[in-house]
C-alpha cells in the first residue's frame, strides 16, 4: 500500500473517532453552545445589517449622482446661433458626458405644458427665458470644477447645479454607519470568539482525562486538537447560519414594505449580491469558530 | 534499549531531581527503580517518556536521541512505550474493552485489527471475562490489569510502570507483578518504579536505587535495600 493511500485510510478511521467526540461534546455543553452560537449569530447579523445598509446607501447615492446635471443659462441678448456655438466648446471640457441645447422657445413651451396657458399670458410677447444648455457629467465629484469652467465661457450668464449636497450628506451618513457598525461588529465578534473559546475550554476540561491518556498512548497533536477545532468551527458555522436565516427573511420583508411605500428608492435586492454577502458571513462565522477554539486549544492543551 | 549519559535535571523552581545519572537498560530487561520519595524516580520516567527534557546529558531510546527529536516525532516515540500508573487512569464511562481499544483508535489502527487484538491482550492479563464491565465494577487489581492491557495493546518495546501497586493490597500486588513477569517473558522490557520492598526482594531482578537524584546502587538480581543502609 502506498503511503498516500495508507494516510487516507488512517485519516478516515480517525475521522470517525473525531466526529463521535464532537457530537458528544456538542450535546454535553448544550447551554454554553447555545450562548456561543447566539452571540456569533448576533454579531454576524449586525455585520450583515451594516453591509446591507452600506451597499444600499451607496446604491441610492449612485443613482442620485448620475442625475446630477449642470444647467447653463446664456445671456439674454445672445443670439441663438451664437448660443449654439457654445455647445461644442462645453462638449470639449474634460468630464463632460453629454450636452443638450434647449432654446428659449422650447423652454417656454415645456413651461407652458407644465403650468398651463396662464404662464403664456403672463409672459406676454417677450420670452424672458434664456437659451439653456443642459450638461451631464461623468463624475459628480467634479461638478464644481466643470461648472466654474463653463461659467468662464463668453456668453454664459450663470450656471446652476444641485444634488451634490444631498449626496455628500448621504456619504457622510454611510461613513458613520460604517464606523459604528465596525465598532459594534468588532465588539460582538470578540464576544463570539470569546464564548467559543470558553466552550472549547470547557470541553477540554471535561475531557482532560482522555486527553491525558491520549498523550500517553502516543496520539499526535493534531489528533488531539481536531475535535476541539471542529467543535469551534461547527459552532461558528451554526451561528452564521442563524444570522443568515434571520437576515434573509427580515431583509426580504423590509424590502417588500419599502417598495410598497417608496417605490422609486433603488434598493439592492439581487439574489446574487445577497448570496455573496451570506457566503461571506458563513465564512466569517467559520473563521471565528476556528480562531476561538484554536485560542483555547493552544492555551489549555499542551500536548 | 534505553541509555542515559550523565543526565541531570533541574526544574525551573530549582529542584535538582537528577544529577549526573548514567544507565543502560537492554531490550528485554526487567528493572526495578527504587528509592525514597523525591529521589528522582518519577523524573527518570518522565525523561524516558520525553515528558520532560534533561537539563544536561544525553538520552537515547531505541537508538534515537530524545534531545534531537522533533516535537512531531514524540508521539511515535511514545507508541513504543506503554505507561502504567498508580491511579490506573481508566476512562470511567467506557468498558474494559473500550478502554483498551481506545489506545488503538488513537494511533489509527484498523477496526478489524482492534477487534482481533483487544481480546487477545485482555486474555493475556486474564480479563477476557470482564470485557464488557466498566472500571468501577472491577477490583483494583482488575483495573490495573486493564491499564496494563492498554499499555500493551500497541505492542510497545517497553512498559514503564510508576508505582503500579501503590493502591493495591499485597496479594493483588503479587498478581500484578506476575502479570508484568509474563509480559517480560515474551520479550518486552519492563521498568517499574516502586516502594514494594518485599516484592522487589523476592523477585531478584535488576534494581536501580536512586537517592537525592543520584544512582547509589545498580545490581542485577538485586534487592530493595542493602543490609548496610
Amino acid at each position: 500500500m502506498s503511503t498516500g493511500v495508507y494516510m487516507q485510510m488512517l485519516l478516515l478511521r480517525q475521522a470517525y473517532y473525531i466526529f463521535q467526540e464532537v457530537g458528544r461534546s456538542l450535546i454535553r455543553n448544550s447551554l454554553l453552545n447555545f450562548a456561543a452560537v447566539g452571540t456569533t449569530a448576533i454579531s454576524l447579523f449586525v455585520l450583515g445589517v451594516g453591509v446591507l445598509l452600506v451597499i444600499n446607501t451607496n446604491e441610492i447615492a449612485k443613482t442620485i449622482e448620475s442625475d446630477i446635471e449642470i444647467m447653463v443659462y446664456m445671456r439674454h441678448n445672445l443670439a441663438e446661433e451664437d448660443a449654439l456655438t457654445l455647445e461644442p466648446l462645453i462638449d470639449n471640457i474634460s468630464g463632460v458626458q453629454e450636452t443638450t441645447f434647449i432654446s428659449r422657445d422650447e423652454a417656454l413651451k415645456s413651461l407652458v405644458k407644465q403650468f398651463g396657458d396662464e404662464v403664456e399670458e403672463s409672459v406676454g410677447e417677450e420670452n424672458p427665458l434664456p437659451d439653456t444648455i443642459k450638461v451631464k457629467i461623468s463624475d459628480p465629484r467634479e461638478v464644481n470644477k466643470i461648472a466654474a469652467e463653463i461659467e468662464d465661457l463668453p456668453g454664459v450668464e450663470s450656471v446652476r447645479y444641485g444634488g451634490q449636497d444631498f449626496v455628500k450628506k448621504l456619504f457622510s451618513l454611510t461613513n458613520w454607519v460604517r464606523i459604528i457598525g465596525l465598532l459594534l461588529i468588532t465588539l460582538l465578534g470578540l464576544c463570539g470568539i470569546f464564548l467559543i473559546a470558553t466552550t472549547t475550554r470547557l470541553t477540554i476540561f471535561a475531557r482532560r482525562r482522555e486527553i491525558n491518556i491520549m498523550k500517553y498512548v502516543g496520539a499526535t497533536d493534531w489528533f488531539v486538537r481536531w475535535p476541539f477545532l471542529l467543535e469551534g468551527i461547527i459552532l461558528g458555522f451554526f451561528g452564521a447560519l442563524l444570522a443568515v436565516g434571520v437576515l434573509y427573511f427580515s431583509y426580504g420583508a423590509l424590502i417588500a414594505k419599502i417598495q410598497e411605500t417608496i417605490s422609486f428608492l433603488p434598493l439592492v435586492n439581487s439574489s446574487a449580491v445577497l448570496f455573496r454577502i451570506f457566503e461571506g458571513l458563513l465564512a466569517i462565522g467559520i473563521v471565528m469558530g476556528a480562531v476561538g477554539s484554536t485560542f483555547s486549544v493552544r492555551r489549555y492543551l499542551r500536548v | 534499549m534505553i541509555s542515559f549519559f550523565n543526565v541531570s535535571k533541574v526544574y525551573p523552581n530549582g529542584v535538582k531531581a537528577l544529577q549526573g545519572v548514567s544507565l543502560q537498560i537492554e531490550k528485554g530487561e526487567f528493572v526495578f527503580i527504587v528509592g525514597p520519595s523525591g529521589a528522582g524516580k518519577s523524573t527518570l520516567i518522565k525523561l524516558i517518556f520525553r515528558e520532560e527534557l534533561p537539563t544536561k546529558g544525553q538520552i537515547y531510546i531505541n537508538g534515537r536521541s530524545i534531545l534531537r527529536m522533533k516535537r512531531r516525532d514524540v508521539p511515535y516515540l511514545r507508541r513504543q512505550i506503554g505507561m502504567v500508573f498508580q491511579d490506573f487512569r481508566l476512562l470511567p464511562d467506557r468498558t474494559v474493552y473500550e478502554n483498551v481499544a481506545f489506545a488503538m483508535q488513537v494511533v489509527g489502527a484498523k477496526r478489524s485489527e482492534i477487534k482481533k487484538r483487544v481480546p487477545e491482550v485482555l486474555k493475556m492479563v486474564g480479563l477476557e471475562k470482564r470485557m464488557d464491565d466498566y472500571p468501577l465494577q472491577l477490583s483494583g487489581g482488575e483495573q490495573q490489569r486493564t491499564a496494563i492491557a492498554r499499555a500493551l495493546v500497541n505492542n510497545p518495546s517497553t512498559i514503564i510502570a510508576d508505582e503500579p501497586t501503590g493502591n493495591l493490597d499485597i496479594n493483588t500486588s503479587w498478581e500484578i507483578m506476575e502479570c508484568f513477569q509474563e509480559i517480560n517473558d515474551k520479550g518486552t522490557t519492563i521498568i517499574i518504579a516502586t516502594h514494594a520492598k518485599e516484592i522487589v526482594d523476592s523477585m531478584r531482578q535488576r534494581v536501580i536505587a536512586l537517592e537525592r537524584g543520584k544512582i547509589v546502587r545498580d545490581e542485577h538480581r538485586g534487592v530493595y535495600a542493602n543490609a548496610t543502609t
